[in-house]
């Protein structure tokens, strides 16, 4: 296989954008990355988008996307695994550039979440549990978190207060990214005290309805070297499956998949998780942060909270974790997540991350998450 | 709206609690599959699930999706049955300040949801604390 390298990175301000329609969004993060990576041809397109057809009534992305970027006749694929779908673009688009298929593969995510109500986003998102036997006795995203926050602050005794401290830490960090969604500060009080979605999770606890596109380039190390661009490698693709319904997992605390995505993952790389310098992580909801840490192995399972409440993933701490502001702050437009993840890593450790910097960031990670953990996928980067 | 053959087709699940155990290494599964998880045999009996067991962990639902508008805030919880299967459901007939996780609950047949005033009915099954 050859080493890939990331050749350049696009994303716009995310947020609620009624002015832009979904092809318009995602060809805007395409030309910047095309401009970041000094190119204006590719080989291949791959976009991930969770449900283009129930938020837009829009499918058959390949065509519309290859068309508005102006690439046409370029083979182009959507890709679809829940909120996992910009992961997933991304190793598609990794394999193909190291399989000697492609040199030149562009790799999106997008997701248009505005255009239906809340109720018709909320059934949409829905679609990623488990149509007849979960969502058929009325559980939403939120409750299904909120099941696995029950159940792990019963069994570790994780507090309610340090649930809140994830969302607090990333809205700290999204107060200093500028495309981020919700760009500010928030405090614990304000967290204990909004809306209960579904109990013990309140509003502030969830990742919110965003539209955004996010898009970058990929191309061989040696293409990359020969431009005399900053080299971002991609040093390892792992990805693993679960059963879709919570209620099958042997444990409803542990998110398997992603512990078995790391360890492929860790294992191509030839890294442990005390290599990595700032991981993005899946923080839909404020459990999912600290179920998701402690499968990667970054603290010991049942410590999560703890490892939280005692700054150790904040950006000053041990193991910076959603520089970016997370999908907390950021924003949470589905397909796009997993792309954006790997955009903050590229600037991490292009040292181009402004005041968000993590100091001689050299091998970063993203951990992206497809229901509630059906499917996971984890990329290691490494500066060149 | 879907076809009432994507309603019936699960009627011996919803009504009947039927699942199909492994004739090879006994796991259980509901809904019933054509292959087992645990050891990929093809050859099942159907069994009948336990109709009690104990809360495992819940929620209670205050933004409900749309066919549950009339019905929040309501409980749902993970079940694990006598038998050891563990299913997700309504917790009904309590309040939720009594709800705790490792209560014993049992199966009852219950109205689940309805499209609007004249469309169809979904039953099913839902948790009752004992």
């Amino acid at each position: 296989m050859r080493e890939v390298a990331v050749l350049g990175v696009g994303m716009n301000k995310w947020g609620e954008l009624w002015e832009k329609s979904l092809r318009n969004i995602f060809t805007e993060a395409a030309i910047l990355a095309l401009d970041d990576a000094g190119i204006d041809k590719i080989d291949s397109l791959i976009v991930g988008c969770m449900s283009s057809g129930l938020f837009t009534g829009q499918e058959h992305l390949s065509s519309l996307l290859a068309d508005y970027i102006g690439q046409v006749p370029v083979p182009a694929a959507r890709v679809e695994s829940a909120c996992a779908s910009g992961g997933l673009a991304l190793r598609m688009g990794w394999i193909e550039v190291a399989s000697g298929m492609s040199d030149i593969v562009l790799v999106g995510g997008v997701e248009k979440m505005t255009d239906v109500s809340g109720h018709e986003a909320t059934f949409a998102l829905g679609t990623a549990a488990d149509q007849e036997y979960e969502c058929y006795h009325g559980i939403t995203f939120p409750g299904l978190y909120a099941l696995m926050a029950r159940a792990h602050m019963e069994k570790y005794g994780t507090t309610r207060e340090q649930l809140a401290m994830v969302a607090v830490k990333n809205h700290a960090n999204g107060s200093l990214n500028p495309l981020a969604q919700y760009p500010f500060k928030i405090s614990v009080e304000a967290v204990l005290n909004s809306v209960m979605v579904a109990d013990p999770l309140r509003i502030l606890d969830c990742s919110p309805i965003t539209d955004g596109a996010a898009a970058l380039v990929l191309c061989p190390v040696e293409v990359a070297k020969k431009l005399k661009k900053p080299v971002v490698k991609i040093i390892a693709s792992g990805m693993a499956t679960d059963t879709i319904a919570l209620s099958s997992r042997r444990e409803i605390t542990w998110i398997e998949s992603t512990f078995q995505a790391a360890k492929k993952a860790y294992a191509m790389a030839g890294k442990k998780p005390e290599d990595i310098d700032v991981v993005e992580v899946h923080d839909c909801f404020t459990i999912a942060e600290i179920c998701v840490m402690e499968a990667l192995g970054l603290v010991e399972k049942g410590k999560g909270g703890k490892a939280v409440e005692e700054g150790l993933t904040a950006l000053q701490g041990k193991i910076p974790i959603n520089a970016s502001g997370g999908l907390k702050a950021k924003g949470h437009p589905v397909g796009a997540t997993g792309v954006a993840q790997a955009i903050e890593i590229t600037k991490q450790l292009r040292g181009e991350a402004g005041p968000r910097q993590v100091k001689e960031a050299r091998v970063g990670m993203t951990q992206n998450m497809g229901g509630s953990g059906g499917s996971s996928i984890v990329h290691i980067f490494e500066r060149g | 709206m879907p076809t009432p053959s994507r309603y019936w087709r699960e009627i011996p699940q919803r009504y009947r609690l039927e699942a199909g155990k492994c004739k090879n290494c006994s796991f259980i599964m509901f809904p019933p599959r054509l292959v087992c998880p645990r050891c990929q045999s093809r050859v099942f009996n159907t069994v009948v699930l336990a109709d009690a067991g104990k809360i495992v962990t819940y929620t209670i639902i205050r933004v409900p999706p749309h066919p549950f508008s009339d019905q929040a805030p309501y409980a749902v919880g993970i079940v694990e049955l006598d038998d050891g299967v563990r299913l997700t459901g309504q917790i009904v007939d309590c309040s939720f300040e009594e709800l705790k996780i490792g209560q014993r609950v049992k199966i009852e047949f219950r109205k689940v949801s309805q499209e609007g005033d004249a469309g169809v009915i979904y039953y099913g099954y839902k948790f009752v604390p004992e």
